[in-house]
């Protein structure tokens, strides 16, 4: 489709090209985001069968992670990639190992329930200490500014959550897709009593597990951190959208966890610039079009 | 073996082997409870615990009878007690009419909810709840007749029937304690008939009710309507209680409450819900001035609850006295 063609397009609708690259730029950033905590709940709940409602939690503390070490240590965004998912993925250990891991036996929805209450937790905590009004955080100064990219103004941050973001979801499903250790970890998704009689150590995948699924969050909120100003309730909102993508897409494939989340997101931009009242409820309503004709999800299995 | 969420004592046994006679006693000294609570404490707090424990008791239908843990039951809550203020206020309907409203309303989204829900299980139909329900959130956020961020406030409470006038807190009381009662033995009669036989059926093995020719489904939607119903039952008498509905009434952490209490007094259980409301209640009234750290407790009791305290309060005791409480 040629940039004229769109242009002509554009003016019949009475919105800029501006305006309408902008917000599928946002979608497509909400995509990311939707991408990398989905991708992170599907590995979680295939190994341990439990849905982690405090994924939105954590990915929240991800971003607290990042603004303290700059803000008390003085360490910089790039350190804070790093160290805040390897913290936050410690603290996804201690609580796998300490809590979560007593209930594999019960009911899923105990898990559910479990990492709700860890989930209010977390989050009553920051509030306590930070309020709800969000802390500014700077965009570092590698990544300021912006190109101009002809039919928009492509700010550098941006593109580079974007990047970021697909470069780990792509990461973490060659990993799991096509590495001796994602394949124990499917096997034992199939049957984990089979794969331990192998010798392998199965309860130490789950909590392993655990950790890098919450790490993926924390490394979003890192991402998110700039964009959004740093916010205790910033995960509560994100997770239950989440949910309806991770319903939407079914928890069956890693591909079609990232191919939704993106998705999802750029069609939650185009709703902003055409429907804008219904921009907040467009992934529920597609979720319910798809629990009618897919019950299973798009990429869902059966059964 | 997997233990079931809502199969909370060993005892369930005893009660499937009809034992069930009429808890005669429970009931007494429920409705004795009840009757001589506006003499104990203000009778707008024994107000807001009948209309929670309705509430949970309607969540505790679901759950503990089918084993459908819903996570967006703040929408049925909340919705019919915008409905019911919004009739009371602007249409100037008597108290119970604007109360019923809210209920048919509940009842109507609860179907529509219900019918995409049950197409799937577990913990997907709690997302899907979760998810519908937030749906609820932002249409009430947005929509003018809600008052969005305000609220309807200043509900009047009117005149019961056009004739009693229920500003009198005591008068209003006994009201509400009637509809609480109504809801509540509505519900133990749900329960103990038939149908709810078959209920207990699906929640303990659902391939074997559906192999033994039960339309499944069919029963969980209708239960699954009662549920929405009976919540909105609850919600749109708190609308006229304290002449307000706000967007609280329909924020997720509202249907989290309802989990809450339903957990904390014993999942599954008659009387489990009413003594969840009667705490978490009568916790967030004390704690009131501690802002967030509310949260933080209602966190950690929930943690506490799933590790450590699965039967809830209600069910502890029910085991320890060998008789379904």
């Amino acid at each position: 489709m040629s940039y004229a063609y769109v242009q002509v397009a554009m003016s019949m609708f009475g919105i800029s090209t501006n305006a309408l690259f902008g917000q599928l730029l946002l979608g497509l950033i909400n995509g990311a985001f939707y991408a990398v905590l989905s991708l992170g709940l599907a590995v979680i709940f295939g190994l341990l069968n439990i849905i982690n409602f405090a994924h939105g939690a954590l990915y929240m503390t991800g971003a607290f992670v990042a603004w303290m070490l700059l803000n008390y240590l003085g360490l910089g965004y790039w350190y804070a990639l790093v160290i805040a998912p390897v913290a936050v993925g410690l603290l996804g250990i201690i609580l796998e190992r300490t809590m979560i891991r007593h209930l594999y036996r019960l009911d899923h929805l105990y898990g559910l329930l479990l990492t709700f209450g860890l989930a209010l937790i977390i989050e009553g905590l920051f509030r306590n200490r930070y309020g709800v009004s969000g802390l500014p955080y700077v965009i570092p100064k590698q990544l300021a500014g912006g190109w101009n990219v002809g039919f928009m103004y492509l700010p550098i941050y941006r593109a580079w959550v974007i990047a970021a973001s697909l470069v780990v979801c792509l990461v973490t499903w060659f990993l799991i897709d096509h590495t001796k250790l994602g394949s124990y970890l499917r096997a034992a998704t199939e049957n984990p009593r089979l794969v331990g009689a192998f010798g392998i150590n199965v309860p130490r995948l789950i909590t392993l597990t655990y950790g890098f699924g919450v790490a993926l969050a924390a490394f979003a909120g890192v991402l998110a951190a700039p964009i959004y100003s740093v916010n205790p309730i910033m995960g509560a909102n994100l997770i239950i959208v989440v949910f309806a993508v991770v319903v939407i897409g079914g928890m069956g494939s890693i591909l079609g966890s990232i191919v939704t989340g993106f998705g999802l997101g750029l069609i939650e931009g185009l709703t902003k610039v055409f429907y804008p009242e219904a921009a907040s409820t467009v992934i529920f309503v597609i979720m319910a079009v798809v629990l009618l004709i897919k019950p299973h999800g798009l990429f869902g299995k059966a059964g | 073996m997997q233990s079931s969420l809502s199969d909370p004592v060993p005892l369930e046994s005893l009660r499937e082997a009809g034992i069930p006679a009429p808890q005669r006693g429970l009931f007494i000294g429920l409705a004795a409870v009840v009757l001589l609570a506006p003499f104990l404490v203000y009778p707008i707090f024994a107000m807001k615990v009948l209309c929670f424990a309705l509430f949970a008791s309607a969540f505790n239908l679901l759950l503990g009878y089918v084993g459908l843990l819903s996570f967006g039951h703040a929408a049925f809550f909340g919705m019919a007690s915008y409905i019911s203020a919004h009739a009371a206020r602007v249409w100037g309907w008597t108290p119970e009419i604007a109360i019923l409203s809210g209920t048919v309303v509940s009842a109507l989204i609860g179907l529509v909810f219900g019918a995409l829900a049950i197409r799937r299980q577990g913990i997907y139909f709690a997302m899907i709840t979760l998810a519908l329900a937030q749906m609820v959130y932002f249409f009430a956020l947005q929509i003018p007749f809600t008052g969005g961020e305000d609220g309807i406030q200043a509900v009047p409470r009117g005149r019961l029937f056009g004739v009693i006038d229920l500003a009198n807190d005591t008068i209003l009381y006994y009201v509400v304690a009637v509809i609480f009662m109504a809801g509540f033995l509505f519900i133990y009669r749900v329960v103990h008939s038939p149908f709810g036989h078959v209920l207990k059926a699906i929640r303990e093995n659902e391939t074997r009710a559906i192999s033994l020719g039960y339309a499944v489904n069919r029963y969980k939607l209708v239960v699954f309507v009662l549920s929405a119903a009976l919540s909105g039952l609850a919600g749109a008498t708190k609308a006229i209680v304290f002449q307000l509905a706000s967007l609280t009434d329909v924020h997720w952490t509202m249907s989290g409450d309802v989990i809450l209490m339903t957990l904390i007094g014993g999942v599954g259980t008659i009387i489990g819900p009413f003594v969840g409301a009667l705490i978490l209640v009568g916790m967030t009234n004390d704690l009131a001035s501690f802002g967030a750290w509310v949260t933080v407790i209602e966190g950690l009791v929930f943690v506490a609850c799933v590790l450590l305290f699965r039967h809830g309060i209600v069910g502890v005791l029910s085991a320890w006295l060998k008789r379904p409480l």
